[in-house]
């Protein structure tokens, strides 16, 4: 695997009101790999997911995003990177179709360009039966699902994925948790995954780092991580384990 | 510019496909068809066997129909369409969710609100221009009058005054959806800005210049001049005044000032004669450009408000 870092970040802080959610953070993402991205809720993951989209300005430290720094140059680092935002919203009184033909407009893509990348996108979220039903008619998994093909619309080279697996029933996060392998192998994309399905993050991610009250504390492969924290080798933890540990600790 | 763009297009789609706008035109439609209706029946009446005077076209727009004549109809509810247009433009999309959606795509931030407010500004005059339109051939076949090169010219600078008043309270909706975070108080705020700048502020300028010259009885013309210079000075900070005052000009070549109180002296009172030679055009607009210019200027400082704030507010409570 080749081992650039896409994703820099070092002593990165944000202070909202006097309270600070992020931390002093440092920490990178490799070029292809699935990140997981855990803490518990309210750890300031999304805010630094949005500091990395340069939609939110750091009080102090460093961002690179393909060595772009996104405070500076919002459009480059918002044209490589997809985010599927936690709670996503839609316009109800689009269908599928025109939803993605606005996304691919905002984008600036051609009219052919824009519809091959509509009808695969559609496919590989197999939604291309309900593209014409109003968005307000679809169920979450469904929803969940017109996001990614949003983000497969824009061909990113990262995609942000926050909570994809919130409220999906077993087997729509089944079904999420192939398409993010999908993505990540099939599309080359880099993968920076926040989930609190440490079972399924467990299964394809390849790297994590795990993040609490706005500090980093502990970042690597899972296998590293297990060795250092439960003192065990492979294939005798799970990733809650180690989870659970780190949030006694802190 | 491809942002802007999309965003005007889809807001576009949005405008016109609502039940809100469809609601909103049919009721303005149909009051200013019946107001100008009734205001030709009455024209006609007292026209009748008449030498037609200069300018009777314009006439539709300033006599009275029912209640009121077309120019205070606009101008009284004309806020309406700009308020209606725009309570919940940013608010409901941070609601929604899809602000930040829209926000994570490669466009810029003032695209936003930039083709926002050009949506809601093309909506207007598409509605301004219908009616203006309709009314003008109902006119025709009314009073079977056709309208000079002057008149249509009035008429047109009418329309775009009219937008621009229209679009300041668009403008000021717009302010409110950023500023208050749930669509029903921008919505009240909204219509609480509008009853106050409509009905208070007169109320509150003659109550106020009582107040500044107690002592204005009718022995003291000085001190009633006086008096009526401050009612209209502050009457003027209230933008339906700056509307209804210039459009009233523009549209009646007859009235060659903007201000209510008019001296006349006693010759002048005998003989009306400074009343019958019509303002040519151009001296009209020379005495309403402050106003236009003073409606332009709350227009844009309404909007950089709405653009300041919009670009310093945290994305995090999205």
């Amino acid at each position: 695997m080749n081992t650039r870092a896409v994703i820099e970040t070092e002593g990165l802080t944000k202070i909202y009101n006097a309270q600070t959610a992020v931390d002093n953070l440092s920490f990178n993402v490799l070029e292809g790999e699935i990140f997981g991205f855990l803490g518990p809720n309210g750890a300031g993951k999304t805010t630094t997911l949005l500091m990395l989209l340069g939609l939110t300005e750091p009080t102090s430290g460093k961002v690179r995003v393909f060595d772009l720094d996104p405070a500076r140059e919002p459009i480059k680092v918002k044209g490589v990177i997809g985010y599927l935002q936690e709670n996503m919203g839609f316009y109800g009184d689009l269908n599928a179709r025109q939803m993605l033909r606005f996304v691919a407009d905002l984008n600036a893509l051609s009219f052919e360009v824009a519809d091959e990348r509509i009808e695969s996108a559609l496919n590989t979220v197999g939604l291309q039966d309900e593209s014409l039903k109003k968005i307000g008619a679809y169920s979450r998994g469904m929803r969940q699902r017109l996001g990614i093909a949003e983000l497969l619309i824009k061909d990113p080279k990262i995609a942000f994925l926050d909570e994809p697996t919130l409220g999906l029933d077993p087997d729509g996060t089944n079904r999420m948790i192939e398409l993010i392998q999908q993505l990540c192998h099939e599309k080359k994309m880099t993968v920076l995954l926040s989930s609190h399905m440490l079972h399924q993050v467990q299964k394809i991610c390849h790297r994590v780092g795990i993040m609490i009250k706005g500090k980093m504390v502990s970042q690597g492969p899972m296998e590293q991580l297990a060795q250092e924290k439960l003192g065990v080798g492979k294939e005798q933890y799970t990733l809650e384990e180690i989870y659970m540990k780190y949030f006694q600790e802190t | 510019m491809h942002a802007v763009k999309t965003i005007l297009k889809k807001e576009l789609a949005d405008h016109f496909s609502s039940y809100r706008f469809m609601i909103l035109f049919a009721l303005i439609a149909m009051v200013s068809l019946i107001t100008v209706y009734m205001a030709g029946i009455n024209l006609k009446q007292e026209l009748e066997g008449v030498a037609k005077p200069r300018f009777v076209f314009l006439m539709l727009f300033t006599s009275r129909g029912a209640m009121f004549s077309l120019v205070e109809f606009v101008a009284f509810f004309g806020p309406l369409i700009g308020l209606i247009l725009g309570f919940d433009t940013i608010n409901r999309e941070r609601n929604e969710g899809t602000l930040s959606k829209l926000l994570s795509q490669p466009i810029y931030r003032d695209d936003v609100i930039n083709g926002k407010f050009l949506a809601g500004m093309v909506t207007i005059t598409v509605m301004l221009i219908s009616i203006v339109l309709v009314i003008t051939g109902l006119g025709l076949s009314l009073l079977g009058v056709i309208p000079g090169i002057e008149e249509l010219l009035r008429i047109i600078i009418y329309l775009i005054i009219s937008i621009i008043y229209v679009s300041f309270w668009l403008g000021a909706a717009i302010l409110f959806s950023i500023l208050f975070r749930s669509v029903a108080t921008s919505a009240l705020a909204a219509l609480a800005a509008w009853i106050f700048f409509s009905f208070f502020v007169s109320l509150g300028a003659s109550v106020m210049a009582g107040a500044i010259t107690p002592d204005a009885g009718a022995s003291d013309p000085a001190a009633l001049i006086a008096r009526a210079k401050i009612t209209k000075a502050i009457a003027l900070s209230s933008p339906m005044e700056l509307y209804s005052d210039s459009a009233a000009t523009i549209i009646d070549p007859m009235r060659k000032t903007n201000r209510s109180f008019v001296q006349m002296g006693v010759i002048e009172r005998f003989s009306m004669a400074r009343f019958s030679g019509p303002l040519p055009l151009s001296q009209s607009i020379l005495v309403v450009a402050p106003y236009i210019i003073s409606l332009i200027a709350i227009t844009v400082i309404c909007f950089a408000i709405s653009y300041t704030v919009f670009m310093r507010q945290e994305i995090r409570s999205f």
